[in-house]
């Protein structure tokens, strides 16, 4: 049985928690919370020369050719740490999306780019109030030229690539295809939206007649899309982990400090019960990331099943821990000066991201009746 | 990462199950078992000989030092074992409390001619042990126990009651916590002694249980003599040894195994028709069957965590207390939902298919999570242990026990 991270994963973990403790505090988070930056972005070049964004890709394209497992334990820093940078962005969707379905020329360019620090990728679906569906895209793909909007878009000002989800006038699921797309040309205007996390800034993104290409085959948007969820889901659900675990641990000194009625808040049950359920969800979650990750390395029959797992697992332990944290917290746990605010917003802003857990229950208990029927 | 056992670990799980196959009837399928009828003479019968032969063979307590009959090994070795053992039909259950609690207890504080004559008997499943700890009046504060021991020349005096002891009807010896002094703060007054069931004094009564069976009795004591000789560490000092014997439950992690769980859930929402069709295909129902799998699989993978730590050699981390937690009200829920699903019907105890093993986890789960420490103590403990909070304040602390209660 060895169902735990190496101690060389182990070492990695804690050098970027390190870092990101030392570089990456609540107010550089708060800066970005106030600020017009697009993102931290003294902490990301920190990050690209700890060689955060090359972990995960193949050293034939100028990575680290490290495990998803290294990718994984990064994740779960960044998420602990509420980092304003764009590593959901880049370093998992956009990564992702190019090692799943890029052509060898397509992960040549842009992979190494991205592994160098050069290109910051992002992934643009939604195209406002609707979840996106294949047959409710209106972006539009065809004899290379990209036509529509994209909103939300994260990062959507700071990346140089994005990976749009487009109409290429199939029927069905096969209605959409993944088109990969340059953003700096005249032909993509981007604005910036306010969001409930401004800490992680989202951007409307309008192409007309933008140059673009496939990134895999036309009409398979929907289902590289799907996997490349899976992958994220698991990748996210660290991040979730370490987002969970920042909250919960924010929540406790804070209950052992504040004096209520002659005693700390925290020598009461219903603090004490409550933040015990914070842990009991956080081990939960552990679990289930620890084993999606396993099946992401392993490239594992469960992965369907156990990313969903995960996603649920995750989303549900972060936003119980942000939120039972501003409660812990009372009255100054809701000033615009207290830092509980910041896991409260991330935790949204990743439960929705790829969909939220009412999706992922159902996609879960389908693929349970997949595997049962096998 | 993987589930594989190292080198060392598949060389034993290979002899576990030669030595099985050769000794024991393979299950045909999960859902078999040995009922665990306690009130069964043929079966506690059969549970002493498949005892003595797994003493015999060095696998009835793997982890204990060679001296005492096991093998000085990890306790991963002792979990492959009883993985193993699992899949066989095997009566199990009998020997638990007294090898996993109250022998671990003797060995601590019992002397060396005492361990000469107990420890044996116990590992061969000759003599069966058990161990009287709650009482009407203490359960979760098992520190508030009123049953006395007074001297008496070179012996001791109880008199007392005690409940919920697990096996007493059929157990041989048992370990008790007793009330030396009621004049100091209640867990300073406190000794432990070993007894012999069939002493003098000594009266054992079934407690039925909501579920309608009865594997818990209370247990009186009326001037029960034991020797000094049977104390268990210093006069006063009986919360020390208590707490060794609770520490040594806790190494008995473990999750309910068998009974009805997710698939046949799946099963009963496949066939459930609900007014827009069959109940699978329902939003709800999927929502909750999710939720539920995630727990279950959480359970599993943090035992896993758990393993991993053993097999390593390591201490396991304090993520296996959540299990309890999380167990409990799922198979209190679950069961209540899949009756829901039912109908009506789902009240019937006869002719509806699976309708029994869902209400019996309903029933059970009211008992689960209440047995071995309530939702409410294990959450203290949580928060306590793990996360550092400030233990409950107590207003008995610095009082003689005889004066609690009086103003």
């Amino acid at each position: 049985m060895n169902f735990d991270f190496s101690d060389d994963q182990k070492l990695l973990k804690e050098q970027v928690r390190k870092f990101l403790a030392d570089k990456c505090p609540t107010k550089v988070v708060r800066r970005v919370l106030d600020g017009n930056e697009t993102h931290a972005d003294d902490v990301w070049k920190g990050l690209v020369d700890l060689g955060v964004p090359a972990t995960g890709i193949p050293e034939a394209y100028g990575g680290l050719g490290l495990s998803p497992l290294e990718v994984c334990v990064i994740a779960e820093e960044i998420g602990r740490s509420a980092a304003p940078v764009p590593f959901d962005s880049s370093v998992v969707l956009a990564t992702e999306a190019l090692k799943l379905a890029g052509s060898d020329a397509q992960k040549k360019k842009w992979l190494s780019e991205l592994a160098s620090g050069k290109a910051i990728g992002t992934l643009a679906i939604a195209e406002g109030a609707q979840p996106p569906k294949p047959r409710s895209i209106r972006t539009t793909f065809g004899n290379g030229r990209l036509n529509g909007k994209k909103v939300p878009v994260i990062d959507g000002e700071a990346a140089t690539f994005a990976i749009v989800l487009a109409n290429t006038g199939g029927s069905g699921d096969r209605a959409v295809s993944l088109v990969i797309v340059d953003l700096a040309q005249a032909a993509v205007a981007r604005k910036r939206v306010e969001t409930i996390d401004p800490a992680r800034k989202h951007a409307e993104l309008t192409f007309t007649d933008a140059t673009a290409e496939l990134l895999g085959a036309e009409g398979e948007g929907w289902q590289l899309l799907e996997r490349l969820y899976d992958a994220a889901a698991i990748y996210f659900a660290f991040a979730q982990v370490g987002g969970a675990e920042a909250a919960m641990w924010m929540a406790r000194d804070y209950a052992l400090q504040r004096q209520a009625f002659g005693r700390a808040i925290a020598s009461y049950q219903a603090i004490k019960h409550k933040l015990a359920d914070c842990y009991v969800k956080l081990e939960l979650a552990r679990s289930n990331a620890y084993y999606g990750a396993m099946m992401l390395t392993e490239g594992g029959a469960d992965l369907p099943l156990a990313a969903a797992a995960a996603r649920i697992a995750a989303t549900e332990a972060y936003d119980f821990a942000a939120k039972e944290n501003i409660q812990t917290h009372g009255g100054i746990g809701f000033t615009w000066e207290a830092d509980t605010q910041f896991h409260y917003r991330r935790s949204r802003v990743m439960a929705l991201s790829l969909g939220g857990p009412m999706a992922w229950k159902d996609k879960l208990v389908s693929r349970l009746e997949q595997k049962n029927a096998a | 990462m993987d589930f594989n056992d190292t080198p060392e670990e598949a060389a034993f799980r290979k002899e576990v199950r030669a030595w099985l196959d050769a000794n024991a009837t393979r299950k045909s399928d999960d859902t078999q078992s040995f009922r665990a009828r306690n009130d069964d003479p043929g079966l506690l019968v059969k549970a002493r000989e498949w005892q003595d032969k797994k003493a015999k063979a060095g696998y009835a307590r793997i982890t204990w030092p060679k001296e005492f009959g096991g093998r000085g090994a990890s306790p991963i070795l002792q979990v492959i074992y009883q993985q193993e053992e699992a899949n066989y039909l095997v009566p199990l259950g009998f020997f638990d409390i007294g090898l996993g609690m109250c022998i671990p207890t003797m060995m601590a504080y019992a002397g060396p001619e005492h361990l000469k004559r107990y420890v044996k008997p116990a590992l061969h499943g000759q003599e069966i042990w058990c161990q009287l700890f709650s009482e009407p009046a203490a359960g979760s504060d098992v520190a508030g126990i009123r049953t006395k021991a007074e001297r008496d020349g070179d012996g001791w005096v109880i008199n007392g009651q005690k409940v919920w002891t697990s096996g007493a009807h059929y157990s041989d010896f048992g370990i008790v916590i007793t009330r030396t002094d009621p004049n100091v703060p209640k867990h300073a007054g406190l000794t432990m002694f070993f007894l012999d069931m069939k002493s003098p004094g000594v009266e054992v009564r079934p407690i039925k249980q909501m579920s309608g069976g009865a594997n818990f009795n209370e247990v009186f004591f009326t001037n029960v003599r034991v020797p000094d000789s049977q104390r268990l560490g210093k006069v006063g000092e009986g919360w020390k040894a208590a707490l060794t014997t609770l520490m040594n439950e806790r190494l008995a992690v473990g999750l309910p195994s068998g009974g009805l769980d997710i698939d046949e859930l799946m099963e009963l929402a496949r066939e459930t028709e609900l007014e827009d069709g069959p109940a699978i295909r329902n939003q709800t129902v999927r929502s909750k069957i999710a939720d539920w799998y995630v727990q279950q699989q959480g359970l599993k993978l943090t035992r896993y965590r758990t393993l991993t730590a053993l097999s390593k050699g390591q201490t396991p981390g304090p993520e296996s207390s959540i299990i309890k937690i999380v167990a409990a009200p799922k198979m209190q829920d679950m069961g209540a939902f899949a009756m829901e699903l039912m109908g009506p019907a789902g009240i019937m105890k006869e002719g509806i298919p699976h309708a029994g093993g869902f209400q019996a986890q309903w029933i059970g789960g009211a008992g689960f999570r209440i047995a071995g420490g309530t939702d409410e103590i294990l959450r203290n403990i949580v928060a306590e242990r793990v996360l550092g909070m400030p233990a409950d304040v107590r207003v008995d602390k610095d009082v003689p026990f005889n004066q609690l209660g009086k103003k």
